[in-house]
């Protein structure tokens, strides 16, 4: 790809000159992409296809199927229960700006110098690598009555201010979302620094000596550099907080007024067997998320190009 | 340090990151307290206390064995092994013939793979439920361990992108000195995509420890657990023994402190260069 040319001319050589590179070729070619292009076609393909055709069937998985046509897509379009659940991911979406502005801030006040930059580093991103069920786990503890936030609350004698955090409806879905953030900072933060770090340090050092502080060099150095990425992170969390499930799923299985779109739609299959309606749903999603990458390249370009 | 800067910005600095610090960290050394504090040491303290005993590994004991975490690190470590081999052999093959040789339906192939990634995971189990049940792999580890090989597509962008860095002219001097294909790819390429492996193997091996939806629904089966379900299973009827389930949780998070302590720096550069998928 980097070297078309070469590449036409080393198939040439094949070709004219060397008829058992020309049988290997074929062989290395046929050999390597077998399994590969199987396990594709049948885990990733066929599920495709099926879910599409599953959409258009009424299917309780086990008994025959009947055809109906758009009649699960016609119900998923005049129930606004099953659109509403939107509303949910606004959450997770608008608190991923918070995730987004802590994760730049942080890398850039660890671009610059400061004493103990690994421990930092290492504390700010550790949380991120951990176990969504531990996370889960972690954070019904951190939320539930006489848990980790009453106690730090009481500590500051903000006791009054204690809530049902998971109980009451109003704020369940800000404490899921929080949990959100803490579990996917670290991962921004890492890209970020790693992205901020790849500007020469010798640019700094200039910047410094012409007199640059701390803002100008974020504005003028740091932010351009890392604009794209940036960007592309927020757009990443649009499908991110539209496919919102683990969280939510680990922690309160979507009851409470919990559920997201993906929870619902693998409840409508494994709990209430409509496979039918199930595939219905999963084909709007995929339109809906296919429709957000399609917004992405044509404002990021060829999707190779952002590094 | 911090030449230029005001003293007030630098306090503002450091205070800030140590409350990062310590919203990182709180939450889960709250976890630590509890997992080690009796019952009704539990009942009668704070959350934020630590306990008495540092050494009261009672919870702990309950935990791996009524737990089974002990099979559900083993399951785990079954899975996370062959996964890893086999998607790393599987997507650095098929990525060394979409970079080295051009043959029809070789675009097909790249966009197909490129397209595979819209698909959302756990939507798409609502369909790879029936085929999982169709080969008879429902309840079996290899259940998983076909759908972490099979749809690795993170895998071959990255070894894409790398080999992209790798001159030709190494492939075409190999071939003047007669070695065929097969032995360009395992002499000369395999190892030289060691970096792209170690990216990731950091990626796909944090992702399949921390995985819980597909263990969940394709094996339920008890002596099937990994470590996410055997946490999972502590959620109902624990609900009252926060000790045993903050042992379990610590548990859980051991093998990936231990990984981290190990590991870190290519685990940033893991985080960092998988970042683009």
């Amino acid at each position: 790809m980097s070297n078309p040319i070469t590449q036409q001319q080393i198939s040439r050589t094949f070709a004219f000159s060397n008829l058992s590179y020309k049988t290997q070729r074929l062989v290395i070619i046929v050999g390597f992409s077998l399994i590969p292009i199987l396990l594709l076609l049948t885990f990733a393909y066929l599920p495709l296809y099926n879910l599409i055709r599953d959409s258009f069937y009424n299917w309780n998985g086990v008994r025959t199927r009947k055809f109906i046509g758009f009649d699960n897509y016609a119900a998923i379009i005049s129930d606004p229960k099953y659109f509403s659940v939107f509303k949910i991911s606004l959450y997770y979406f608008l608190s991923s700006f918070i995730q987004l502005g802590l994760a730049l801030y942080f890398a850039t006040v660890l671009t610059f110098r400061v004493r103990g930059k690994n421990f930092f580093k290492g504390f700010l991103f550790f949380p991120s690598l951990l176990n969504g069920v531990a996370i889960g786990f972690i954070f019904l503890y951190f939320f539930k009555p006489d848990g980790t936030l009453d106690a730090i609350l009481k500590l500051f004698g903000l006791g009054d201010y204690v809530q049902l955090w998971i109980g009451n409806q109003n704020i369940v879905n800000w404490s899921l979302a929080g949990s959100s953030i803490w579990r996917y900072m670290g991962t921004n933060f890492v890209i970020f620094l790693g992205a901020i770090q790849s500007v020469s340090s010798d640019i700094y050092e200039a910047a410094e000596i012409d007199g640059a502080n701390k803002w100008h060099m974020f504005r003028h150095i740091i932010m351009p550099s890392i604009r794209r990425i940036v960007e592309l992170n927020v757009i990443l969390s649009v499908s991110g907080s539209i496919q919102v499930f683990d969280i939510p799923f680990i922690m309160t299985k979507g009851s409470n007024g919990t559920t997201t779109f993906v929870i619902q739609t693998v409840d409508t299959a494994f709990k209430f067997s409509k496979f039918g309606l199930a595939s219905a749903l999963g084909v709007v999603l995929l339109i809906i998320v296919v429709i957000v990458t399609l917004v992405q390249n044509k404002l990021f370009g060829d999707k190779e190009g952002v590094i | 340090m911090n030449r230029g800067g005001s003293p007030l910005i630098a306090f503002f600095k450091y205070l800030t990151l140590i409350v990062g610090v310590l919203a990182a960290l709180v939450p889960i050394t709250v976890v630590l307290f509890t997992s080690l504090k009796t019952p009704d040491e539990n009942a009668h303290t704070s959350a934020l206390v630590a306990p008495d005993n540092w050494l009261n590994f009672v919870n702990y004991k309950r935990a791996i064995v009524e737990g089974h975490m002990l099979t559900g690190f083993i399951n785990t470590l079954i899975i996370l092994v062959i996964s890893l081999a086999g998607a790393i052999l599987f997507a650095t093959m098929i990525s060394y013939i979409l970079d080295r040789f051009n043959f029809r339906g070789k675009k097909l192939m790249l966009n197909m793979f490129v397209l595979a990634v819209l698909m959302p995971g756990v939507i798409m189990q609502v369909s790879i439920f029936q085929i999982i049940n169709h080969l008879g792999l429902f309840n079996t580890r290899a259940s998983a361990i076909v759908l972490y090989v099979g749809t690795d597509i993170i895998a071959v962008y990255i070894f894409l992108q790398f080999l992209r860095t790798i001159s030709t002219e190494l492939d075409e001097s190999a071939m003047l000195d007669g070695a065929s294909y097969l032995t360009i790819f395992f002499r000369i390429i395999l190892p030289l995509l060691r970096p792209a492996i170690a990216t990731v193997v950091i990626l796909k091996g944090t992702g399949i420890y921390n995985d819980f939806y597909i263990p969940f629904l394709y094996m339920p089966k008890e002596g099937l657990n990994v470590m996410s379900t055997a946490l999972y299973k502590f959620k109902g009827p624990y609900v009252s023994q926060w000790e045993v389930i903050c042992a379990a949780i610590i548990v859980c998070i051991i093998p990936t402190l231990i990984a981290f302590l190990a590991l870190q720096k290519h685990i940033y550069n893991g985080f960092t260069q998988g970042s683009v998928k």
